[in-house]
């Protein structure tokens, strides 16, 4: 087994592979804890189904980097979606649901009217469930991904406390004159960049799973909101790690294995939070 | 000058009055107790002077030295609060934010103020505890070292006793009633009867004519009547 690991370990690709994984997984339980708590769950979900319709859109028009297409829809849909929030006349899970299963239908329509490629089902499939694209990572992309990461954390750093105001309680932190609204959309924006960005990994529908999952298992065991961000940060690199190695070892789906992981990973920390009467 | 003038409010929705020619002001120290029916508009007079809503016509001014954002606020209990994880020291630290004007981190000057509201609410041993553990009245002293970390000259309590037993809710007025006597305006809005004993002043809201003065002028006027006759008859005792 180790043998076989150190064999893969060798090539570029994989070592890629890893770096950009793990560094997704960070990002995506950072802001998980954040969307989880104030109920936004869903907006994952939504948004990865979103960037899944842009994506087909970009296959017809034939672009040679399709995150360029991809990215600004799918933040303009983040921003949107956080807007129709506020507004009591669309409830906002109503709006997230129209708009993701919308996108959904759109996008493998767009694919099967125009796409010139001869396994539409294949490419579908690995839009949606995740495709070896995450082996297939050239340097410029790498690159380009640990400087949004870097981007990522650094902010949730410095607006940590900001973050954790406006989550518990956003009219207090209004009150206090801060700006909530410009928090929340800095919050939208990065979730959808995060998104697009795993969806290389995981695959638009199983997205919302790196999301959510680290920050459910965090909070079966934690009880201060710092523990529960610092622990989901743990579970969601380790999750993704060691669902990649087992994907490579074994090849497995790379995205269904790190959500299998991760299903694991909650049910040890309900069992054990149960046993510490948390 | 009082801290908070009021003239002619104007509260509703898209244009809709729903209370007009709304007339009070908050002097230092004072308690004001703002009574009314459910759906009288209390609910958006507290949005309009915490400034998360625009009035539809006239004024708010502050003064005496309050500066607009100055108004602690003690808010209902929302459902993202329930299961929150968070302990006492973050929630009550949160306050402090108000203080930190670009700040990025919290410095020794507002873990001191922290540690100071924490210990006047006597919930300083409990720094450590889980919110979501809490009693409802401890959550409730919890919120209001918050709100007293975020000002030391207005504090606004939405219904704060819902839910709490007779007991906790007396112990909690009597800790707003102390604030008040130390300087602190208090504005509680409530539909507790009891709440109005502790009160100095009180506003009646009423879709035109409210009523504002002193609790000895609402207790001669005839909407304490009225008020009393809404609310659980007998529980005040004068």
């Amino acid at each position: 087994m180790i043998e076989k690991f150190e064999y893969y370990i060798e090539y570029p690709f994989v070592r890629y592979a890893l770096i950009v994984g793990v560094l997704i997984a960070l990002c995506s339980s950072l802001l998980g804890v954040t969307l989880v708590l104030r109920r936004f769950s869903f907006i994952g979900d939504g948004l990865s189904h979103v960037a899944f319709g842009a994506m087909a859109v970009a296959t017809i028009f034939n672009l040679t980097n399709d995150t360029i297409f991809i990215m600004p829809v799918t933040v303009l849909a983040a921003i949107l979606l956080l807007k129709t929030g506020q507004n009591t006349k669309l409830k906002g899970d109503a709006a997230i649901a129209m708009l993701s299963v919308g996108a959904l239908a759109i996008g493998y329509l767009v694919l099967n009217v125009f796409s010139t490629s001869a396994n539409i089902t294949g490419d579908v499939c690995s839009t949606l469930f995740g495709s070896t694209s995450i082996l297939t990572l050239t340097k410029e992309e790498v690159v380009m991904c640990i400087v949004m990461s870097v981007i990522v954390v650094v902010f949730y750093v410095l607006f940590y406390n900001r973050i954790f105001s406006v989550t518990f309680d956003e009219n207090f932190t209004k009150a206090m004159g801060k700006r909530a609204d410009v928090y929340n959309l800095l919050i939208a924006i990065i979730t959808a960049v995060i998104i697009v960005l795993a969806m290389n990994l995981v695959g638009s529908l199983l997205v919302s799973a790196l999301i959510i999952f680290p920050a459910l298992s965090a909070m079966r065991l934690m009880y201060s909101f710092k523990g529960v961000v610092l622990y989901a940060a743990v579970l969601s690199v380790l999750g993704a790690f060691f669902g990649m190695l087992i994907s490579i070892l074994f090849s497995t789906p790379v995205g269904s294995t790190i959500v299998l992981i991760h299903i694991l990973i909650f049910f040890f920390n309900c069992i054990l939070g149960k046993i510490l009467g948390r | 000058m009082a801290y908070l003038t009021c003239n002619h409010l104007a509260l509703g929705y898209e244009g809709k009055v729903m209370v007009s020619d709304l007339n009070f002001e908050v002097n230092k120290g004072d308690y004001l107790c703002i009574v009314g029916e459910n759906g009288a508009g209390k609910s958006t007079l507290v949005k309009t002077l915490l400034h998360l809503k625009d009035a539809l016509s006239g004024q708010i001014i502050t003064g005496d030295g309050l500066k607009p954002y100055e108004v602690g606020y003690l808010p209902q209990q929302t459902v993202v609060q329930k299961d929150f994880p968070a302990t006492v020291q973050e929630i009550v630290l949160s306050g402090t934010l108000a203080k930190c004007g670009r700040k990025f981190f919290y410095g020794k000057a507002e873990l001191a103020l922290e540690k100071e509201k924490m210990k006047r609410m006597e919930i300083w041993d409990l720094r450590k505890k889980c919110y979501r553990n809490l009693s409802g009245g401890q959550k409730q002293r919890v919120l209001l070292a918050r709100a007293l970390c975020a000002t030391g000259k207005v504090i606004l309590l939405d219904e704060p006793v819902t839910g709490l037993d007779p007991k906790v809710t007396a112990e909690f007025y009597q800790v707003t009633k102390e604030l008040s006597e130390e300087g602190i305006s208090v504005i509680m809005v409530s539909h507790d009867i009891q709440a109005v004993s502790y009160a100095t002043h009180i506003l009646h809201v009423e879709r035109e004519h409210s009523f504002y003065g002193t609790k000895e002028e609402y207790l001669k006027s005839d909407k304490w009547k009225l008020f009393q006759c809404i609310g659980e008859n007998g529980e005040w005792e004068a």
